[in-house]
């Protein structure tokens, strides 16, 4: 083990204020530690000072609960490739580097306290039309609706998604495209989110909009920053159903009915 | 009515609706740019090829069909600046605060400053048209650029072309243009087909790779009239 002596420059706010960064020496920091664990140590020192600690987001410290929001260095949980916050470990970095340390930027995310934001509006994204109605009591019989291999496979692939929100922190324009796509494909995918599917593509994808994220302009950042390496495929497909139901909806409307109505 | 009115309007409204309303004009564009460069490029066949094929284009459908093009162009033109100007502006909206260290990973420069090659594009095509459509501020529209081609007096397509570039400024000014499209084009081309739901994993590389090389021929294409007379004197 080998001890590292960093610079940190660490983003300190209080909801509603400004913010500004603050210059903070991390010594002696074993390049063993994961990110956080450097975070844990920089704070206990703060705190042993009598300073207030820095506030930062993390649960499961395992790489799938999506909780460790943060911008080093430029890039959402750092420089490694398919990597969370929890996941990055400190012997990626060498001694006497100066770690910018931000918290995810965009307006949909509102920051609450130094590094933490609120995600809040993937939640009403998801809320929006991010399920499937079904009939609630004893668990169906799991081959009464039966799916390829390759679409549950790919499904699944949509699935793997954290909402942890790196594809709106890398994105130049904070858009949610990444996040939504994969959260509508991995429905719109399979036989159990077709009856719904045109009803959640456009009731997601308006809530996306009305939560204030950007455009997406085909850029990809996102999928270089996924730490789930989602496709942008799945923007693709989104797009395309988009497309479909906005069509459908504009000049077919709801389902003909031989009875009832005016 | 009303509500497909009401739909339509939603649509346009929504983040995706003004993508794909960008990306259908832009194909329109991408379209008529390698048909004007191929038209172009009939300067390099005499002066009777091009002043005859300005003279088709002047005539078709009764000197209408010029006209259905440019009022198609316009509208194309039109809702491809207007609904990139309102998504670029939302786009800023959605970022208030910047980051203090921002590192793209695998973007391109041309995708980061597409607003900006647009618009220089936009400003070039207004220059362009007054230039050579409309021939504001040039002898161009006067008798010394009629010329008789098969008994009826046409404009003198060539002469116009062969006396706008030899003007140094003019040829600078179209080669700059040409690079602010190579660079939206190497980035707009493969980008439509995803906006328009596309493409795969398996024809992306060749929708990146389509993309560059129609950017590369409409460079080369567009720059080798101005270059062939300004620098190396053709048809001086």
């Amino acid at each position: 083990m080998s001890l590292l002596n960093l610079h940190l420059k660490v983003w300190r706010q209080n909801r509603g204020q400004s913010g500004h960064f603050q210059d903070i020496d991390a010594p002696e920091i074993p390049d063993h530690a994961s990110f956080l664990e450097m975070m844990d140590i920089v704070n206990e020192r703060l705190i042993a000072k009598g300073m207030e600690p820095v506030a930062f987001d993390h649960d499961c410290r395992e790489g799938i609960c999506g909780m460790c929001s943060m911008q080093i260095n430029g890039v959402p949980h750092g420089p490694e490739k398919a990597t969370t916050t929890c996941q990055l470990h400190m012997r990626k970095f060498r001694t006497g580097d100066t770690i910018w340390i931000e918290p995810f930027r965009a307006t949909a995310f509102p920051v609450i306290k130094d590094l933490i934001v609120d995600r809040g509006a993937f939640d009403r994204v998801q809320q929006a039309g991010g399920f499937v109605t079904v009939r609630t009591g004893s668990a169906p019989e799991a081959n009464s609706i039966l799916i390829g291999k390759e679409v549950a496979d790919a499904a699944m692939d949509a699935a793997a998604c954290i909402g942890c929100g790196a594809c709106v922190a890398s994105c130049k324009n904070a858009s949610a495209m990444l996040f939504v796509s994969a959260k509508a494909g991995q429905l719109n995918s399979l036989p159990q989110g077709q009856p719904e599917k045109d009803k959640r593509t456009l009731a997601m994808v308006r809530q996306m909009d009305k939560e204030g994220f950007g455009n997406c302009t085909n850029q990809y950042e996102c999928e270089a920053a996924c730490p789930k390496e989602i496709s942008v495929r799945w923007i693709t497909k989104l797009n395309r159903d988009y497309a479909v139901a906005a069509m459908k909806e504009a000049f077919v409307g709801q389902q003909e009915r031989a009875e009832g109505g005016e | 009515m009303s509500a497909v009115f009401d739909s339509l309007s939603r649509f346009y409204a929504s983040s995706i609706g003004k993508k794909i309303l960008v990306a259908v004009t832009g194909a329109a564009l991408v379209v008529f740019v390698l048909g004007h460069m191929i038209g172009n490029l009939l300067i390099f066949a005499g002066p009777e090829a091009i002043n005859e094929y300005g003279h088709m284009l002047q005539t078709s459908l009764h000197g209408a069909g010029v006209w259905i093009a440019r009022l198609g162009l316009l509208a194309a033109v039109g809702i491809h600046v207007i609904a990139t100007i309102h998504l670029t502006k939302q786009n800023r909206a959605a970022r208030k605060d910047a980051y203090a260290k921002h590192k793209a990973q695998v973007s391109s420069k041309a995708s980061h400053t597409m607003i900006w090659s647009g618009l220089t594009i936009l400003a070039f095509v207004v220059y362009h048209l007054l230039h050579f459509t409309a021939r504001v501020g040039n002898e161009y529209n006067s008798a010394a650029y009629k010329i008789d081609l098969h008994g009826e007096s046409v404009h003198n397509i060539y002469k116009m072309v062969i006396d706008g570039f030899s003007w140094a400024p003019a040829s600078i000014f179209y080669i700059i243009a040409m690079g602010l499209l190579y660079s939206h084009l190497s980035h707009g081309v493969s980008s439509l087909f995803q906006t328009l739901g596309l493409t795969t994993h398996r024809n992306a590389p060749v929708f990146k790779f389509l993309g560059h090389a129609y950017a590369t021929l409409i460079l080369l294409g567009n720059c080798s009239i101005p270059v062939a007379i300004w620098i190396f004197g053709y048809g001086r």
